[in-house]
């Protein structure tokens, strides 16, 4: 058994590299949700404007 | 045979004989995963932690650790994941040589679960809150910090691939179907910890969120009340589970199956012409897909697989996702009420994290104990609506940039 858990053992390991190359993901993954949501209040708000009761 | 043969025969084809006789060599780790199951049984029958799904899962989970009952065979989706192998990709070697949870397994290879499950989601909510006031949705596209944050963190630690460090920060999109649709697409191995990660804090969110709702925002914020919300046409109801399908499908083509499932059912719900489609989607369907989904997840909590540092990794990480969610939700509630000047209280801004309607349900709580008079469900929920969309379209965008 305890063969099998330091077989297993997690080896962390702060990677400055993978750190800095997937910020950019990061940054584009919120700005496209960002986007895509910001079409859709848009798009609702149109839904609104003609189709609301006034 | 003399009745001492076969009692030996019984003996030795048992899952108890297995146990013991590879106690050393793995049969440990089926009794610790079997004690494990029990345990999530307790969380879901005596603690009441999100029982409709921890049930299905924690029992699938002593099913398939069971030695001997051939349930679930992880080395069958191991080659049917190994490019090159003969059975790679190949339904029907599963059919001819898995087992009963294997058969169920395929629902969520396949994705059919989670989506079935969002249909009944769509068919349960009204996105009438939202509609009213828009720019709520804001709220649900700023609850997915954790997410990314998460995906970040994982990649950084070095332990984690691209493709695992994805599927666990989708466990801050606080939405179980989704996590489990993109986790089945990018690191199976990973789904029953992530499902049990997913699920568990979902459970939590009463306790995990309250702190960091008094943390950043002021007992000022927390105290403002909102004005009604408007009362939403019928009409504008039908056009917009059709008009987002559009946009969003189109947009970003791998939303569309949870898009589109969301939609359906919330369009089912809302024509007012399929109200027995309608009572399928939200009742018997979702029903029976709760169990297949729920017994195949626990399913993949294979001993050898989920007994790993990684899993206590993810644990770390999930809790790390849905608070960092949370702030995120909040932090775009104190920027909406700041341009509002004042309009907007803060705290609807956690129930960004989808978690429908549990976090909506702890942003009211919230809101009642800073002022008895302030009611702020119904507002709470558009947030939580767009924080289900916000999540789908965050598993999209992480599918489609490494789902190849």
């Amino acid at each position: 058994m305890m063969h099998f858990l330091s077989d297993t053992a997690v080896n962390l390991q702060f990677n400055l590299f993978a750190f800095v190359e997937n910020l950019q993901y990061m940054g584009v993954g919120m700005l496209v949700i960002f986007v895509v949501i910001g079409i859709i209040v848009g798009t609702t708000m149109l839904i609104n404007w003609l189709f609301s009761e006034k | 045979m003399n009745i001492g043969e076969i009692l030996l025969k019984l003996w030795n084809d048992s899952g108890f004989a297995y146990i013991f006789a590879h106690f050393a060599n793995g049969g440990w780790q089926n009794f610790v995963m079997i004690i494990i199951g029990c345990v999530l049984l307790y969380l879901a029958i005596v603690k009441k932690f999100e029982p409709l799904l921890l049930c299905g899962i924690a029992f699938g989970c002593i099913l398939t650790n069971l030695p001997g009952a051939g349930l679930y065979n992880q080395e069958l989706w191991n080659n049917f994941m190994t490019e090159g192998h003969e059975a790679y990709h190949s339904y029907g070697t599963i059919l001819k040589e898995g087992g009963l949870l294997d058969f169920f397994y395929i629902g969520v290879k396949t994705s059919i679960y989670p989506c079935l499950i969002f249909m009944g989601v769509g068919a349960m909510t009204d996105f009438g809150p939202l509609l009213s006031n828009p720019k709520n949705l804001l709220l649900g596209a700023a609850a997915q910090l954790g997410v990314f944050v998460a995906f970040f963190a994982a990649k950084a630690s070095g332990v984690f691939t691209t493709l695992e460090a994805a599927a666990i920060g989708i466990i801050g999109g606080a939405d179980g179907p989704t996590a489990i649709f993109l986790t089945s697409q990018l690191a199976p191995h990973l789904l029953g910890a992530i499902a049990v990660a997913a699920y568990s804090y979902m459970a939590l969110i009463p306790m995990i969120q309250p702190p960091f709702m008094k943390l950043l925002t002021t007992p000022e914020q927390r105290k403002i009340k909102m004005e009604q919300t408007r009362t939403v046409s019928k009409t504008e109801k039908i056009v917009f589970p059709i008009v987002v399908t559009l946009f969003v499908a189109l947009l970003l083509p791998d939303t569309a199956p949870l898009i589109g499932c969301l939609m359906l059912g919330n369009l089912l719900n809302e024509t007012g012409v399929t109200e027995r489609l309608s009572n399928t989607a939200q009742n018997a369907l979702m029903n029976i897909v709760t169990i297949l989904l729920s017994t195949s997840v626990g399913a993949t909590m294979v001993g050898s697989n989920f007994l790993t540092g990684q899993t206590l990794l993810i644990i770390v990480l999930g809790v790390v996702a849905f608070i960092l969610s949370t702030c995120g939700g909040l932090l775009g509630g104190i920027m909406l009420c700041k341009i509002t000047k004042g309009r907007v209280n803060p705290l609807i801004g956690s129930a960004g994290v989808s978690a429908v309607p549990m976090a909506a349900r702890v942003a009211n709580k919230e809101g009642q104990k800073a002022n008895p008079s302030n009611f702020l469900l119904m507002h709470a929920m558009g947030p939580n609506v767009a924080g289900v969309i916000g999540s789908a379209i965050a598993a999209g965008f992480l599918l489609s940039v490494f789902g190849g």
